[in-house]
C-alpha cells in the first residue's frame, strides 16, 4: 500500500467511527447515569408493580364525554380556536394518582381530570389537571426521587422516616408545597373538586401579544368536605358517587384562566401565584356521559400536556417536557400490551 | 438532512429536557424529507447515471445499485410510517403554527404499536445503511482514489488513478 492509502484508510475509519460515536452519544447510550424516560418507566414499575395495558400513573379512572361552551372571553388572551364563542366537543378522563389500577378509592389520593377539546374546525387541545393547589415537585429529578423516598419501605411496609427527611432536606420547595397542600380541605368527591393545570403556559392572542397563564376547572357543584374514611370493601366509592351524580344531572365546571404578573414564577409549579391575580372565565365544561376505560376512546388517548393548539405555548417549566415524553413512552408500552378489565367496569358506569 | 433527522429522532426519545422542541422539529422535517424524496425519485427516473468507475467489480456494482434502491425506499418509508403512527396513536399531526396534516390511518392501538416499533427499527437500519454507504464512498475516494464521488456530486472531484468517466469493464 502507498503511504497515501494508509492515511486515507485511517481517515475512513476515523470519520465513520466519529459518526457512529456521535449517534450513540445522542441516543444516550454513552451516559447510563442520565435520567431518561426509560428510567422513569422502570421506576414506576418498581414502585407500583407491573400492570399490563394500564397507564403507568393515574392507572385507575373513568372516562367521560361532553362539551365546552366558550363565552369568547378567552379570545382576548389566546387565538386558539377553542376560545372563540361556541360549543366544542370534549372527551376526557377522571383518575386517581398512582400506578395501581385496582387501588381502593381514598379521599386523600390525588384526583385527576384530563380533557381533550376537539373543535370541529381547528386544532385539538389536551390538558391533564389535578386537584392539588400546587405541584409537590419542581423538577423531573425530584419527582423521580420521591417515588422511592416517599413510598413504603419494602422491608417494613411503612414509609422510611430517614429517607423522607433526606428527601425534604434535598428538595425544600417540596416541603413548602406539601404544607400548602395539607392546609387545604379536600372535597367529598370528583364532582365538587377543583382541578388545576399547575404548570404555567403562554397564551398568544391574534395580535401576537403574550400572557403567562395557569388554568383551573372550578366546579359548579357546591363544595362539601370529605367524610370519614370509607370501609375498605367500598373500593370504588368515589367513582360510584361520580357516576350517580352524572345520572342525576350533567356536571359543570368553569374554565378559569389566571394571568401572571411580571415576577410570578412560570417555571416552578411548586410555587402558587398571589391570590389577587386577574382571572378570566373562558367558558363552561359540561359532562353528561361517563364511560368505563374498557369502552371509551379516551383510554387510547394520551393526555399529553404539550398537545397544544396555535395560541397556547409551553413555558420553560421542566415538568412539561418530562410529562410529554414519559406519557408517550407509557402510551407506547400499554398500547402493545394485553388489556385487562378496568376497576370501574362498563356495568358500573351504566348503574 | 436525513442524518440530522436520525440524530434528532434518537436524541428526542431519550431526552427529558428538550423533547418538545425536538419533536416539533422532527415532524415538519420528516414531511419535508418525504416531499424531497419524491422529487428526487422522479428526477432519478429521468436521469441516466454516469458509469461506474473501472475499479468496481460486478458484485460491488450490484451492491451499490441495491443500496441505492434501499436508501430511496427508507427515505419514503420512514416519514410515511411516522405519519401513519401518529394517526393510529390518535395524535394530531402538527406541522407549524396552525398548520397540521390529516390522519392517514384510523386510530388503532395495535396499528400504533406495530408502526411505532417499525419507525425505530427502520431508523436504526437507515443509520447503519448510511454508515455503510459513507464507508464505501470514503474508501473509494480516500483509499482507492478512483473518482467514484464524481458520480454523486455535480462538481468535479480530483482523481489520481483513473479517468472518472472511464467506461471500461473490470478485469
Amino acid at each position: 500500500m502507498r503511504k497515501g492509502s494508509i492515511a486515507g484508510f485511517a481517515a475512513v475509519v476515523a470519520i465513520v467511527a466519529a459518526v457512529a460515536v456521535l449517534f450513540a452519544y445522542a441516543a444516550g447510550w454513552l451516559s447510563p447515569g442520565k435520567l431518561t424516560p426509560g428510567r422513569f418507566v422502570d421506576r414506576f414499575k418498581q414502585v407500583s408493580g407491573r400492570h399490563p395495558g394500564f397507564r403507568l400513573n393515574h392507572a385507575k379512572g373513568l372516562c367521560f364525554a361532553g362539551w365546552f361552551d366558550s363565552d369568547g372571553q378567552g379570545a382576548a388572551l389566546s387565538r386558539a380556536t377553542i376560545f372563540q364563542p361556541g360549543r366544542v366537543r370534549v372527551i376526557g378522563r377522571f383518575s386517581l394518582g398512582g400506578g395501581m389500577p385496582y387501588q381502593a378509592d381514598k379521599a386523600n389520593t390525588v384526583r385527576g381530570l384530563a380533557i381533550s377539546f376537539m373543535p370541529a374546525h381547528g386544532e385539538e387541545w389536551r390538558t391533564a389537571m389535578i386537584n392539588l393547589p400546587v405541584f409537590p415537585f419542581a423538577t423531573p429529578q425530584a419527582f423521580y426521587d420521591q417515588m422511592l423516598a416517599l413510598a413504603p419501605d419494602p422491608a417494613t411496609g411503612k414509609p422510611n422516616p430517614a429517607r423522607i427527611q433526606a428527601f425534604f432536606a434535598k428538595y425544600p420547595e417540596s416541603a413548602n408545597a406539601l404544607k400548602l397542600i395539607q392546609s387545604q380541605p379536600v372535597s367529598s368527591g370528583f364532582e365538587n373538586s377543583a382541578f388545576n393545570s399547575l404548570d404555567a403556559f403562554r397564551f398568544i392572542n391574534a395580535n401576537g401579544e403574550t400572557a403567562w397563564v395557569r388554568w383551573s376547572m372550578l366546579p359548579v357543584q357546591p363544595f362539601a368536605p370529605a367524610g370519614p374514611a370509607h370501609p375498605q370493601a367500598d373500593t370504588n366509592y368515589l367513582f360510584d358517587a361520580l357516576i350517580a351524580s352524572v345520572r342525576e344531572h350533567p356536571l359543570q365546571w368553569h374554565l378559569l384562566i389566571t394571568i401572571a404578573q411580571p415576577g410570578d414564577p412560570t417555571d416552578d409549579a411548586t410555587i402558587p401565584w398571589p391570590s389577587d391575580r386577574k382571572q378570566v372565565d373562558a367558558g363552561t365544561l359540561t359532562i353528561n356521559q361517563v364511560e368505563s376505560d374498557d369502552t371509551s376512546p379516551a383510554r387510547d388517548t394520551t393526555f399529553d400536556p404539550l398537545v397544544l393548539p396555535d395560541g397556547i405555548a409551553p413555558s420553560a417549566d421542566p415538568l412539561l417536557n418530562a410529562r410529554s415524553v414519559v406519557y408517550v413512552r407509557s402510551f407506547t408500552l400499554r398500547e402493545g400490551e394485553h388489556k385487562s378489565p378496568a376497576a370501574v367496569s362498563p356495568a358500573d358506569a351504566e348503574k | 438532512m436525513v442524518l440530522t433527522m436520525l440524530f434528532i429522532g434518537i436524541a428526542m426519545v431519550a431526552s427529558l429536557g428538550n423533547y418538545h422542541k425536538l419533536v416539533s422539529l422532527h415532524r415538519p422535517l420528516g414531511i419535508a424529507i418525504l416531499i424531497l424524496a419524491v422529487v428526487r425519485l422522479i428526477n432519478r427516473m429521468f436521469t441516466t447515471l454516469p458509469p461506474f468507475p473501472a475499479t468496481m467489480s460486478q458484485w460491488e456494482r450490484r451492491v451499490a445499485t441495491a443500496s441505492e434502491r434501499w436508501l430511496y425506499a427508507l427515505m419514503l418509508a420512514l416519514p410515511l410510517v411516522g405519519w401513519g403512527m401518529l394517526s393510529a396513536g390518535n395524535y394530531p399531526i402538527v406541522m407549524f403554527g396552525p398548520v397540521h396534516l390529516p390522519p392517514i390511518l384510523p386510530a388503532n392501538p395495535l396499528l400504533y404499536t406495530v408502526l411505532r416499533k417499525a419507525h425505530t427499527v427502520l431508523a436504526i437500519l437507515f443509520f447503519l445503511t448510511i454508515l455503510a454507504h459513507l464507508t464505501a464512498v470514503l474508501f473509494h475516494t480516500l483509499v482507492m482514489r478512483d473518482g467514484l464521488l464524481n458520480r454523486m456530486v455535480p462538481w468535479p472531484v480530483r482523481s489520481t488513478k483513473t479517468n472518472p468517466n472511464s467506461n471500461s469493464q473490470p478485469k
